[in-house]
């Protein structure tokens, strides 16, 4: 088992180097532009000059990047350029707000699509019609697309929730709900719509096994079997599935929090990469590759845990 | 070399095109997509305004006749932007398709194909990719490459070349070793001209199916990086609308309506256009894989009936316990019509008997035996006659008194040892569930008597294989498992289904003895069905032969085998003497007397 954890972390590791190592290259190559954007048209040559040399622009990739990767490793990003404090402090205030909405997301469409995909594997009939269209729905139409039509219907019309802000659930309980129930209301229908499907999907295939009708030869009833030995076996997929679906929240958030003007991580990317800071860049594809890695790892070893085979691996 | 089939499927493009037309939602996504698809081309004939033309005069103004969708700020007609907007939506996302489902085919086909260096390479480029938080490089990457959108669809289009590595590698890889690839190599066509003739023509619709998926993603991502302020702020495109509508969600919240509504129905239709055309292409190949094989219907209309062969048996002993009588059964078809599977076959087990129920595969054996469990898969029924069991009619038995009847009296064995044990539970776990439900018994009371058991039915060390995963003991291991969970409620009947034939030779001579040594020492009936008459000779009393659905004869066994009188019982008697196994060791006894 700690074998396992350990080469996992080994090749998380490697794919964090790999990842910022490209990602900082990409944005060196188009460095040369960067401090014209940044200091407007005015600045003089010698301005850029400056600038440059203060940020290492002027140094070589390899100089440039050691340098960044140096502080990186001890979870210090540096000063951004656009932003008064530290990137790694902006990045640990927006991290909790992002994680709020994803999580909870994540949770309601977990707990929702659990419900609905396992009654419609089971039950089969119109809800099983439906289940496959409301997953289609969810397939084609992208969240910010969802977001437009709750925040229409229930900011706009009628006025439930707020359309923009964000309140902390630590602040103004009340408050916190008004601002999150549509973001969250958007993440969650989309994903729900693709896990529930999936769910569905994976607890189908467990029914076909053998050893259905063979603990049922043993006098167990459909519903100990379906609910002690289906849904444990359909339960490895169906965790797959979350951790994809967790990985996919974190990119579809960006779009969320900028219309919702929610202060996140997606919304601090944005402004990072309109105002081409490469630190704040730098910072934010850092973090977002750590929790990628680890969430996919925690998966793996959940799956392991629930699967026996894996377990002693 | 009318065996070697090369797939139907990419040869029925035009039945395909049909089918996907008379389809009412794929008929609808075709139209749909086709609409924009035209409006995008022909935007200049077609938009009424020009869409960059301001109207000082009639700026927000409500949808009329003049402005179907009305007009913006600056007094620009919206319907005219969508129609033009639509162009660049559909390039953006055809030129992301394009450029990942070149890069992603061509690598998938090389990897696929070739193998060694190429498919070490397309693997990492491809996991690299998908480790990569998607819309977070786009961003990086449009700040760097600037703010063209073009450029950022290129982009996301190298990100999505995955999707089309990992389909057209996994599709290669497997298309490469059917026969019609060997043949075609034995007989002399290069590389090349496999790829692209026998290859290609696979791969082609799942390409097309794939291509609609990822158009769809492509829209999305450039519609959300428009959203995001990326891109020519004076390009006309939905993106900008959703922006420009999004502006006004307070005053004019119609203007985010319609961009809105456009992107919706355009992505839906993509996806729908997708997976109707990937259903229809299942079902094309589920069509021609059904019926190459004859039904038995047929072979029933063929033959006329003569009455089953029954062998007086003045011996027999024992209370009757089973008794199936014109037992017919049927599976429902899509026309509502019946499939009969088994029909007018009898057959009865008395207590303590051994009988065996033999015939070739797909004669309707174990179908008899899941009718017997109330078991049948799904779609199937009991359409005509009766089984009983001591007495209880099991046709029109209540699902919760059967489960009262099954574990507890009547019980079952498999024929596939490892499948039919849940992976995720230790077999001790396994084996002690059904005897605390149906018997009732305490946990240390089920434990000892499961692992009395597992002894019994000569496992070395009992103690660990009940503490063990299926995964952790051998294919007659758990075999040995399964005979001592089907007896582990003392039931009166078991149902054996082939308990062999999944095993290694030396290994079903043990089996069988087990189950001898069982049926001896517990007195409990046996329905053996089989497909091997050495077997049947090694363990049965009685033995019912079982051809085309239907019960052709039964007697006790000496008669069987001194006298066959049905052709196919002859046939089989006499295929026994090729068969190797335990059987034939076995076949002399009855023979000899």
């Amino acid at each position: 088992m700690l074998k396992f954890i350990a080469r996992r972390l080994g090749t998380g590791a490697v794919l964090l180097f790999a990842v910022c190592t490209l990602a900082y290259f990409l944005l060196y190559l188009g460095s040369n532009t960067i401090a014209r954007s940044i200091l407007g048209v005015q600045a003089t040559k010698a301005d850029i000059a400056r600038f440059n040399h203060m940020h290492g622009l002027d140094k070589s990739f390899l100089e440039s990047y050691w340098g960044w990767f140096t502080h990186a490793v001890r979870f210090d990003f540096g000063s951004p350029w656009t932003f008064a404090q530290p990137v790694t402090e902006i990045v640990r205030m927006r991290l909790g707000t992002t994680l709020i909405l994803v999580t909870s997301s994540l949770t309601i469409a977990a707990i929702v699509s659990v419900i609905l995909g396992v009654t419609a594997a089971l039950r089969g009939g119109w809800i099983d019609r439906i289940v496959q269209f409301l997953g289609l729905l969810g397939f084609a139409i992208p969240n910010f697309l969802v977001a437009f039509a709750l925040v229409i219907v229930f900011a706009v019309q009628h006025k439930v929730f707020n359309a923009v802000g964000w309140t902390p659930p630590g602040t103004d309980f009340g408050e916190f709900v008004k601002s999150a129930a549509l973001p969250i209301g958007a993440l969650a229908f989309t994903s729900l719509a693709s896990i529930t499907q999936q769910i569905r999907g994976a607890v189908r295939d467990s029914l076909q096994n053998d050893y259905v009708r063979t603990l049922r030869t043993r006098g167990l009833s459909y519903n100990r079997v379906v609910f002690k030995h289906v849904l444990r076996n359909a339960a490895g997929p169906a965790l797959s599935i979350l951790g994809l679906q967790f990985v996919g929240m974190l990119g579809g958030i960006v779009i969320i929090e900028q219309i919702f003007a929610i202060p996140g991580l997606g919304s601090f990317g944005v402004l990072a990469t309109s105002q081409k800071d490469i630190p704040a860049v730098m910072g934010l594809v850092t973090v977002t590759a750590i929790i990628v890695i680890v969430v996919n790892l925690v998966i793996d070893l959940l799956s392991a845990a629930l699967n026996p085979k894996v377990r002693l691996a | 070399m009318s065996t070697i089939e090369t797939p139907r499927l990419a040869l029925r493009d035009r039945n395909l095109a049909l089918k996907l037309l008379t389809n009412p939602l794929g008929a609808f996504s075709t139209f749909m997509v086709t609409l924009f698809t035209f409006a995008a081309v022909f935007a200049n004939q077609l938009a009424p305004y020009d869409p960059t033309k301001s109207d000082y005069t009639l700026m927000r103004a409500t949808p009329s006749w003049q402005h179907l969708m009305g007009t913006d700020d600056l007094g620009r007609d919206i319907f005219s932007r969508m129609i033009f907007g639509a162009r660049f939506t559909l390039t953006g996302a055809l030129l992301a398709v394009s450029i990942a489902a070149v890069i992603g085919c061509t690598l998938g086909l090389l990897a696929g194909y070739f193998g060694g260096f190429l498919d070490t390479f397309g693997n990492w480029f491809s996991n690299i990719l998908q480790a990569l938080p998607g819309l977070i490089v786009l961003l990086a990457a449009a700040s760097v490459l600037g703010n063209g959108l073009y450029l950022a669809m290129g982009i996301f289009g190298v990100l999505l070349a995955p999707a089309f590595y990992r389909l057209v590698y996994v599709t290669v890889r497997a298309v490469r070793n059917e026969l019609y690839v060997d043949a075609a190599r034995v007989s002399g066509l290069g590389d090349f001209k496999i790829i692209t003739r026998h290859v290609l023509g696979v791969v082609r619709a799942p390409i097309i199916i794939q291509a609609g998926i990822i158009a769809s993603i492509a829209i999305a991502i450039q519609a959300g990086l428009q959203f995001l302020g990326f891109g020519d702020v004076e390009s006309i495109s939905w993106g900008a609308l959703l922006m420009d509508g999004y502006s006004k969600i307070w005053e004019q919240p119609i203007r985010l309506v319609w961009p809105a509504v456009g992107l919706a129905l355009l992505m839906v239709s993509l996806v729908l256009f997708a997976t109707i055309l990937r259903d229809e292409l299942e079902r094309v190949g589920a069509r021609v894989r059904k019926s190459t094989k004859k039904s038995l219907d047929e072979h029933v209309k063929e033959r006329e009936l003569a009455p089953a062969i029954v062998h007086p048996e003045p011996d027999r002993h024992g209370e009757e316990l089973v008794k199936i009588s014109k037992l017919e059964i049927g599976y429902l078809q899509v026309g509502g019509k019946y499939k009969v599977v088994v029909h007018d076959s009898n057959l009865s087990i008395n207590k303590g008997e051994v009988v065996g129920l033999v015939g070739e595969s797909g004669s309707g054996k174990t179908q008899t035996a899941l009718a017997l469990l109330g078991l049948l898969p799904a779609g199937g029924t009991i359409l005509d006659g009766s089984i009983t069991f001591d007495g209880i009619e099991l046709k029109t038995l209540a699902s919760k008194e059967y489960d009262k009847l099954r574990g507890a009296r009547i019980s079952y064995i498999p024929q596939e040892p490892m499948s039919n044990l849940d992976p995720s539970f230790t077999i001790g776990s396994q084996l002690v569930e059904p005897m605390r439900m149906v018997l009732g018994l305490g946990k240390e009371e089920a434990r000892a008597r499961a692992i009395d058991l597992l002894d019994k039915v000569g496992l070395p060390d009992p103690e660990k294989t009940y503490s063990s995963y299926p995964h952790e003991v051998s294919g007659g291991q758990a075999q040995r498992v399964l005979i001592a969970g089907a007896l582990s409620c003392d039931p009166d009947l078991i149902i054996a289904d082939e308990p062999t034939t999944a095993l290694d030779v030396t290994i079903q001579a043990e089996i069988l003895d087990v189950l001898r040594e069982m049926q001896k020492a517990t007195g409990v009936a046996i329905l053996l069905v089989t497909h091997n008459f050495g077997v049947v000779a090694d363990l049965c009393d009685r033995v019912a032969v079982m051809q085309y659905g239907r019960i052709v004869e039964s007697g006790a066994i000496i008669d069987i085998f001194d006298h066959p009188q049905h052709p196919y019982t002859q046939e089989l008697l006499g295929s026994i003497l090729d068969e190797n196994g335990p059987a034939r060791g076995a076949y002399v006894a009855p023979a000899g007397k």
